[in-house]
Parts: structure tokens; sequence; C-alpha cells
């Protein structure tokens, strides 16, 4: 017997076929009376998840204590949960820092701006790939799939970008990474799965391609324009090291390569060697580095409910036709 | 370049390779052998969609590809990226003669072994344990909280690392509460890959669960109810239903890693490194960048970088190859 179903159909005296699908759907049917094994299992499993999420949350939990508890509470190693020595000083230091908060403008600009050139780039090749009778499709995709195999590799790149003249200029971060091919093979998979008949109709009704996919195709394809959004957006605010690679101005830093140098700082002044503002500095202050930490993770963990969703349906389009 | 183009035409066109690419496009269109020009006429919209995204690609992806030739040239900065002259096989024999290159080498396949070892299995686990959740509210919350430290910086995740394992950090902390000394972890390198593997393991369990728990929901009911008329028990039911369910994703998700068991967290080395504990998380990507960028060494970097990727196609190569032959499932 299967409770599941059973309740689902018989309790209301009205079969409910489609919450007892998304049941079945969701969790494995399970019998009347568990044996005594499974339910000591199920005790067990409870405690080890609660164990996960703990473990996963503890940093997050731990470098927010920090940025809020005073230096020597924290060199005593008495700061883990909760703030000792209760101080929102840090803040006010690191925000008082110009080149915070240039660093971070930074950020904010080479997310809008490379988000806005890879959206461009990843669209329009996409959609014209998804075009099952453009002639040459198999090889414009393949074109894009062997670089997910194969790259240049550091070095070709690095003197690529410094022949270009990109050094020192936003160029660096925005262009070079334009066209993730996950991405593009999500957006392809989704333009596919859209009904012909509204294309065909938009070209009898005179619309040229540039008209259907401005005005039919895009409109309609919101909700994966936004999980690409995302998807780029969050790459590139974490991103950091082709920052750290390619600008020697501290003024053009992202707020990622700010807080790195925090950190190398922190550790040891010849650590990561040769980068650029690292061996200059002394021990940073952990409670500075928790406030920039926190500052940097916030605008992600505030839009983390969308993030989350938008990814999770995103990877698993992509999987579908990846 | 005809050296690297071989193997990945081979590979990754088995249908159609790319020179037989566009004649099989034209098949499909029914009329077969129309000319480019009527073609092009017809969808040359389409096609200057191509436009933009063909040179991005020709210049960040492929240029550099060809850029690999100045592994057998000379290179001089300021000069072309092509290099200057040929100079032969005189990078590989440095690099095959440089003692350290196979130190960072051992390392690199250490890590990644390890990696795979270690922090492969653990979504799956995960996955299974989710899978056996019954209450939805607390599956979802696990989901949610599980996947938070994917969406962080690994400048972030490296500076999580750094304070808890800080000689005043969290886990010092825990080893002095048990009568230990505090021991600087990150300054020593016996401790390196523990934490690399950890802090990895914490990164990535989460997130990978989503394909696993996707492909669980595909398994198909009736077997379950069929096992347990046979006298399944649940253990006996997730061995020879549940895994068996999920093995194309498992065996899939292999195949991809495999591939990038070479490139083993560069950007999270580099970060967490330091000359103390070069000896055990001194890795190829590291070295080369330090060679390369670092001292200027560029076309002997770029001798190491091309021997890397090489291993790295190969190895994804091949292990697809094996996956296809032995259980019947390919990436392409």
């Amino acid at each position: 017997m299967v409770t599941d179903t059973s309740s689902t159909t018989t309790s209301t005296g009205r079969p409910d076929p489609q919450r007892a699908a998304r049941r079945l759907a969701t969790s494995r049917p399970t019998t009347v009376k568990d044996t005594r094994g499974y339910r000591v299992f199920t005790v067990v499993n409870v405690i080890v998840l609660l164990l996960v999420m703990a473990i996963t949350l503890y940093p997050f939990v731990n470098i927010v204590a920090q940025s809020f508890s005073s230096e020597g509470f924290i060199n005593a190693g008495q700061v883990n949960l909760v703030p000792r020595g209760f101080n929102i000083e840090t803040y006010k230091t690191v925000m008082a820092d110009d080149l915070f908060w240039r660093n971070y403008q930074n950020t904010v600009v080479y997310t809008v701006v490379a988000t806005a050139i890879a959206m461009v780039l990843t669209t329009t090749y996409a959609y014209a790939i998804s075009k099952k009778n453009l002639r040459g499709r198999n090889f414009f995709i393949l074109v894009a799939v062997f670089t997910m195999f194969f790259n240049g590799g550091l070095i070709p790149n690095y003197v690529l970008i410094n022949a270009l003249g990109f050094t020192n200029t936003i160029w660096a971060i925005v262009i070079p990474n334009a066209i993730s091919v996950f991405n593009l093979l999500v957006m392809k998979a989704f333009f596919e799965n859209m009904p012909d008949e509204l294309e065909e109709a938009a070209s009898i009704d005179g619309l040229s391609t540039y008209g259907t996919l401005l005005r039919i195709v895009l409109p309609l394809s919101k909700a994966v324009i936004a999980t690409m959004v995302l998807f780029y957006a969050v790459t590139f605010w974490n991103s950091w090291f082709q920052a750290f690679l390619y600008l020697d101005d501290a003024r053009l830093y992202p707020v990622t390569v700010y807080l790195r140098n925090l950190i190398a700082g922190a550790t040891t002044a010849t650590s990561v060697a040769g980068g650029t503002g690292a061996d200059g500095m002394t021990q940073v202050a952990s409670n500075i580095q928790s406030v920039t930490m926190v500052l940097t993770v916030l605008p992600i963990v505030l839009l983390y409910p969308f993030i989350q969703k938008y990814f999770v349906s995103g990877v698993m389009l992509g999987s579908v036709k990846g | 370049m005809t050296a690297l183009e071989g193997p990945a035409a081979s590979g990754t066109g088995s249908p159609q390779g790319p020179s037989r690419a566009v004649p099989a496009a034209a098949l499909t269109t029914g009329r077969p052998r129309r000319g480019w020009r009527t073609t092009l006429r017809r969808d040359w919209q389409l096609y200057s969609l191509l436009v933009l995204p063909l040179v991005f690609l020709a210049i960040f992806r492929y240029l550099p590809m060809a850029g690999n030739v100045i592994a057998f040239r000379r290179f001089r900065p300021g000069s072309s990226i092509f290099g200057d002259e040929w100079v032969g096989l005189r990078y590989v024999e440095l690099f095959i003669n440089d003692a350290k290159f196979w130190e960072v080498f051992q390392n690199t396949l250490i890590l990644g072994g390890l990696s795979l070892l270690v922090v492969f299995p653990l979504p799956i686990i995960l996955a299974l344990l989710l899978n056996e959740v019954r209450r939805r509210w607390f599956k979802r919350l696990v989901q949610t909280v599980s996947y938070l430290p994917h969406f962080m910086s690994i400048v972030i995740v490296a500076g999580m690392i750094f304070q808890i394992f800080s000689l005043q950090g969290t886990v010092n902390q825990v080893v002095e509460a048990l009568g230990g000394d505090a021991v600087n972890f990150m300054q020593r390198a016996e401790w390196f890959r523990a934490i690399y593997i950890s802090s990895e393991a914490w990164q990535t369990v989460g997130w990978g669960t989503i394909l696993y728990l996707a492909a669980l929901t595909t398994i198909d009911h009736n077997l379950y109810e069929a096992a347990r008329i046979d006298g399944a028990n649940r253990w006996k039911q997730t061995w020879h239903i549940t895994l068996p369910g999920i093995r194309p994703t498992m065996v899939t998700l292999l195949i991809l890693n495999i591939g990038t068991f070479m490139a083993v967290g560069f950007e999270k080395v580099l970060l967490l490194y330091n000359p103390l504990t070069y000896p055990t998380a001194d890795v190829i990507s590291t070295y080369l960048y330090r060679v390369g960028i670092l001292s200027s060494n560029f076309s002997y970097a770029t001798a190491i970088g091309l021997f890397e990727s090489l291993i790295g196609l190969t190895l994804i190569l091949s292990a697809n190859a094996i996956s296809r032959r032995l259980v019947g499932t390919s990436l392409w």
C-alpha cells in the first residue's frame, strides 16, 4: 500500500490527480508502517541534515559576528556565533575609506557593463543557432562548444589582452568572458522550445528577423533572460582574477581585489607573491576583513531568493539539452 | 595547431566534423546543395546576428589557442603575439627536465584525485538523504541553505577559510578546548590538502545535488512497488533501483569532473597558498602563473599550459569513450 496516493484519492472522496502526481514526483511512496530500522534512520537523517545546514551557515555567522566585534575579543579567540564587544566602529572605518567605495562602485559598473555585453552576444548567437534550418548550424554550434573543452590557457590570453591594449582599462574585465557556453546552450534550448507558429505568423505579417526577435521572441523570453542576467551578474560580481591580472591601478580595482589584498596583507606580506598592494600592507585587523566581506556578500544575499530560484531552473534547462 | 584540432574534430563531432557540417545541415533543409548565395539572400539577417559573437569567439577564444605556438617560438614582450622565431621543442625539454615541474605535477594529481575521491561522492549521498525527507518544507530549507556557498566569490571563501583556520579562529579554539596547542594551519604544508578539500566540499556539496535530485524524480515508482512485493527493504531498494536510476547523471558528471582534473581550483590555490605551503599546495596552474606572469618566461609557461590543456582534453575524451563503451553514457 502506498500512503501518499491513497490519502490524496480517498480521504476527500474526490480524486486529485494533480496533487497525487505532484506528491509522487517529489517523494518516494512509503509503506504504511516503516520498519524500526527505517524509523531510526529517519531520525539520524534529520540530524545529519541539520548538521549540514549548521556547517554551511557557520562561516557566514562567524564573519557577521566578527564584523561587529572589537579586535581585542577576536584576537583572544572569543568570537564565534555572537559579537563580543559590540560596536559598529569597524563599519564606519571601512565605509569612510574612499578606496573601498571607489572599488565597490567599480564592481557595480563592471558587473552592469559586462552583463550587458554578455547578454547581447549570448542572445544573438543563441537565437541564430536555435534555428534548425540555419545552414551551417552544426558548425556554429561546434565552434562554441569546442571552447568548453579546450581553451588558450593563461599565458596566450595574457599576451593577447596586453597586445590589444586592454591592460588597465575596463575592457580587460568586461569583454574577455562575454560568452559562457553553458549559458549559450541554456538559451538555445529555450529558443528551440518556442513554438514555430509564432515566428511564422510574425514573418507572414511582414516582420523581419530583427523585428521578430525584438518584438515577439524577446518579450516571450523574460524568464530565461532574467535567469541569464542573474547567471552573468553573479559571475561578474564575484570575479577577481581578471582584474587582479590586468589592472595595476588600485583605483580601478573591483571590491573583490580590494578584499583579496586585505586578506593577503593579513596573512603574510610575502604570500601570493606579486599582488600589487599586498607587499606594503602589514596585519589587517580581522574585523576590518569581516566587514569588507559582509559588505561584498550583502547584495548577493539580499537577492538570494531570486537568484536561487532562477539558477536552479536554469541548471535544469541546461542539463536537459546541454 | 593541426595537432590540436585533430583529436578535437574526431572527438567532438561524432556525427559531423567541422568540414562535413555544412553539407549535412543543407541536407536537413530539404533542398540539398542550394547555393550559398541563395541561402545568404534569404537568411542574411540571421547570419548578421552571428557576426559579433563569432568575432568575439575568434579573437578571445581561438586566437589564444593559436597563440599557444609561442610554446615552440621565442617570444619577446611587445612583439607579435605569435612570437619571433621557431625554437622547436626547447621549452618542452626545459620543463621535462625541470624537477620543480614534476613536483607541481604530482601535487596537481594528488589534489585532483582527492577532490574526485572525496568531494565527488558527497552530493550523491546528500541527494539520497534529501530524497528520504518526507517533510517538504524541511527538504526545501536544507536545499536553500546548502546552495548558498555556491554563490560566494572565491575571494570570500578564501577570506572565511583564513579566519576559521587562523590562530585565534574557530578550529583552533576547538583544538585548545580539547587540550591541544593552536596550530597555524595556513602556514603548514601538511594541512593544506585537508583545508583545500574540506572547503571544496563546503562550497560544492549542496549545489551538486541539483542534478541528482532532478534525476531522482524521473525514476519509475512502479519499480519500488515491485521491489517491495519481492521483499526488498529500503536499503536494497536504494541500492538496486535508486542508484542505477541516477547512474547516467553520475557518469556524465564524473566525465566532466575528470575533464577539469588538471585545472584544480587555480584561483583558490592562488588565494590560499604561500611559500611555506608550496610543497603541497603549488599546482601546475599556479606554477605556470608564477613562471609566466611574475617572471615573464612566457614561452616556457605556455609550453607547460599547453601540456596541461592537452592532458585535460585527453582525459575527457578517454573518459567519455570508456563510459560510452561500458555504460552507454556519453557527453555527445
